[in-house]
């Protein structure tokens, strides 16, 4: 795999990452808990329908075959989706969009982190841009988590239920492959397992204060960046895709 | 065990830009200061940054008279759809 | 509009010589073009007129929020899908401060819910329609926030501070609603022959429920003129809903399509387009709960708020076993 392959790779990783959970949060709004949540949801939503756009247009200028993150975002089949499989999980209850949410945010967050000091300056300069925003995310979704994990014995219970259901999704965002060695050896990216000891210190801080459980570390399940994904994601593209796929060539 | 009891009323003070005083801009509901922070940000600034949020519970004030006029706040400068001018509308069908 | 026929709960406008002192101080004032502020005196049925208007508007712009929710997931790029997302994030907003505004006349948000959910309380009839393609969120982008805007720009002025107040931040954020329907709108009819098809379809579907917006004539209403009087209501419904028509007909003739009303034409004499009938009876039957969409629109917003209720509960005893923390801390 060359650099620009595998730098194209790495794009699609973290935009379709962003556009699949954005698209989930996205669903919620109208039917969140309170009005101001709705607002909460979809400022969030908002934010990674921003960083979408940003990283597959620099994954389709890499690629340089004319493709831009619309054509990337619409017309590319599940297979080719390069998103971890957390992101595409259910909304579920409250308790576990939230749970999905803050696993993601604070993966997400120490990764733009590593970016902004990313040899591609392009990356660095969107991961600045993002970091803003996920910081603020992060702060929200954990203090989600404190609320329903020490809130009522119903809201715990969900909590605790939600935590445990999605922490098998979570092993696959440390895990390394050729496309993330290619972007260390070139300092264009961290070590994916690098994060992986700074984020189990605040899943395990946050969930004490929580009064939950962290699960145990145990199988992972995988091949979301390979493009083997769950079942769901085709369901998200029949909805996210419909009018490009039936109008083909149109403007909109 | 909360039987019909909803999320306490705050009203949100804003200081949009250096050298203005915070100012009222609306209210909300929210369980816990924090909480009302955060969406208050949401709400009310749909995330402007560098703004300075206060939050006060609304039970918590002390009124000699019903409050004065509050500002108007722009919406974050980021996301440009949000503006009428983003769209291109033709000059021969004048205002809309 | 959003508030459609509301009822103040007089049977005919008193003369200054009928009114009490405080009524007559009160209606001075409201013909001075003094704002009214919460806790100064008021006349009940001014209170409970303004309740009812302003919370049906409020849940108009929260049930509004599905019609067009329902197209979120399916924009067809990431930037419409942006709009869209951030539109119907405004509704929320809006209904937000119309609550709160509503909350000053000594209502909460709580009561205003049940009545909502109970099928008590009315909101827009034109949200009991479905939206069947996309052209429909150009459409009403285009027709319905453009009925809207008729209204709730001489609302601004209302005699209420922080009905005024809150109808004046609506109208700012507002004003791009209308704009990025009609974009949208432009784009279908400067495309494909299906996308042009589209948006002709959804004219057709959309063009009288949003006349219907403005309800039935009111010339002869005892509380339209008794809310004129209170300054709450600025405008009848025929005047708004001839304005809408004289504002929107050239604007679909530029994008070259139809407008559905075979009696509709421009009447050199009185300076004003002509336009048929509506339907009367299919708008009372909508009021009545038997609009297309009715039932799921209530359906869908009770099932949010009932599945909300453990998460809202949770940070209400969080706040609490924080505050008591806090207190033996400090003990």
């Amino acid at each position: 795999m060359s650099g620009q392959e595998a730098l194209f790779e790495y794009l699609l990783r973290l935009g379709d990452n962003t556009l699949i959970l954005g698209h989930r949060l996205s669903e919620w709004c109208g039917h969140s808990p309170a009005l101001e949540e709705d607002l909460a949801l979809s400022n969030v939503a908002l934010d990674l329908i921003g960083q979408t756009q940003l990283w597959l247009n620099l994954a389709g200028e890499i690629e340089g075959k004319g493709r831009d993150a619309d054509k990337l975002a619409y017309l590319r089949d599940g297979r080719d989706f390069r998103n971890v499989l957390l992101v595409e999980q259910p909304n579920g209850d409250f308790a576990a969009t939230m749970a999905r949410q803050f696993y993601f945010d604070a993966w997400h967050y120490l990764l733009l982190r590593e970016l902004t000091g990313s040899k591609e300056a392009r990356i660095a300069e969107i991961a600045a841009k993002g970091l803003k925003e996920v910081t603020y995310h992060l702060e929200r979704s954990q203090e989600w988590v404190l609320r329903l994990g020490d809130g009522t014995e119903e809201s715990h219970r969900r909590m605790q239920t939600a935590i445990d259901d999605l922490w098998m999704y979570t092993g696959e965002m440390f895990e390394s492959d050729a496309v993330d060695e290619a972007m260390v050896r070139d300092g264009i990216g961290p070590d994916p397992s690098s994060l992986h000891e700074p984020w189990l210190g605040l899943m395990r801080s946050t969930a004490e204060e929580a009064t939950l459980t962290l699960p145990q570390p145990g199988w992972a399940q995988r091949g979301g960046k390979r493009g083997i994904h769950s079942e769901h994601l085709g369901y998200i593209l029949a909805d996210l895709q419909f009018l490009q796929r039936a109008y083909p060539n149109a403007t909109w | 065990m909360t039987d019909k009891k909803e999320w306490p009323l705050w009203e949100v003070f804003i200081r949009s830009q250096h050298g203005l005083a915070h100012r009222h801009v609306g209210s909300l509901h929210a369980p816990d200061a924090e909480m009302a922070i955060m969406n208050a940000r949401d709400v009310y600034t749909r995330r402007n940054e560098g703004v300075s949020i206060w939050v006060v519970r609304a039970s918590d004030i002390a009124a000699s008279s019903p409050s004065e006029k509050g500002p108007l706040f722009d919406p974050a400068n980021s996301k440009v759809y949000r503006h009428p001018t983003f769209y291109e509308i033709p000059e021969e069908l004048g205002h809309m | 509009m959003y508030a459609q026929m509301v009822k103040t709960g007089v049977d005919h406008i008193q003369s200054k010589e009928e009114m009490s002192p405080e009524e007559r101080a009160f209606q001075d004032r409201v013909d001075q073009d003094i704002k009214i502020e919460p806790k100064e005196w008021m006349p009940e049925a001014y209170r409970k007129t303004l309740i009812r208007q302003i919370s049906q508007h409020a849940h108009s712009e929260i049930i509004g929020m599905q019609p067009e929710g329902n197209w979120i997931t399916r924009a067809p790029t990431l930037e419409r899908k942006a709009i869209l997302l951030a539109k119907v994030q405004d509704e929320a907003g809006h209904g937000l401060y119309l609550y709160c505004a509503a909350e000053t006349l000594g209502v909460s948000r709580d009561e205003l819910m049940e009545q909502l959910n109970s099928g008590k309380a009315k909101y827009s009839s034109i949200f009991n329609y479905p939206t069947l393609t996309w052209a429909d969120i150009g459409a009403i982008g285009w027709l319905v926030d453009g009925a809207a805007i008729m209204n709730q720009v001489p609302l601004q002025r209302c005699s209420y501070g922080p009905y005024s107040r809150a109808m004046i931040r609506i109208c700012k954020e507002e004003s791009f609603h209308q704009r990025q329907g009609y974009d949208a709108m432009t784009k279908l009819a400067r495309g494909t022959p299906e996308q042009k098809q589209m948006a002709q379809d959804a004219l057709n579907r959309w063009w009288w429920p949003s006349l219907m917006m403005f309800g039935p004539s009111d010339a002869e209403s005892v509380h339209s003129a008794q809310s004129m009087r209170w300054k709450i209501k600025i405008n009848s419904n025929d005047e708004l809903r001839q304005k809408f028509v004289d504002q929107t007909v050239p604007q679909a003739e530029y994008l070259g399509l139809t407008v559905p009303d075979p009696a509709l034409k421009w009447n050199a004499e009185r300076g004003h387009y002509d336009f048929g009938e509506v339907d009367w009876n299919e708008f009372y039957q909508v009021v009545a709960g038997n609009g297309p969409c009715n039932r799921d629109r209530l359906r869908t917003r009770v099932k949010a708020y009932e599945e909300g209720r453990w998460v809202r509960d949770a940070a209400d005893a969080y706040a609490a076993k924080k505050a008591a923390r806090a207190k033996a801390k400090a003990a």
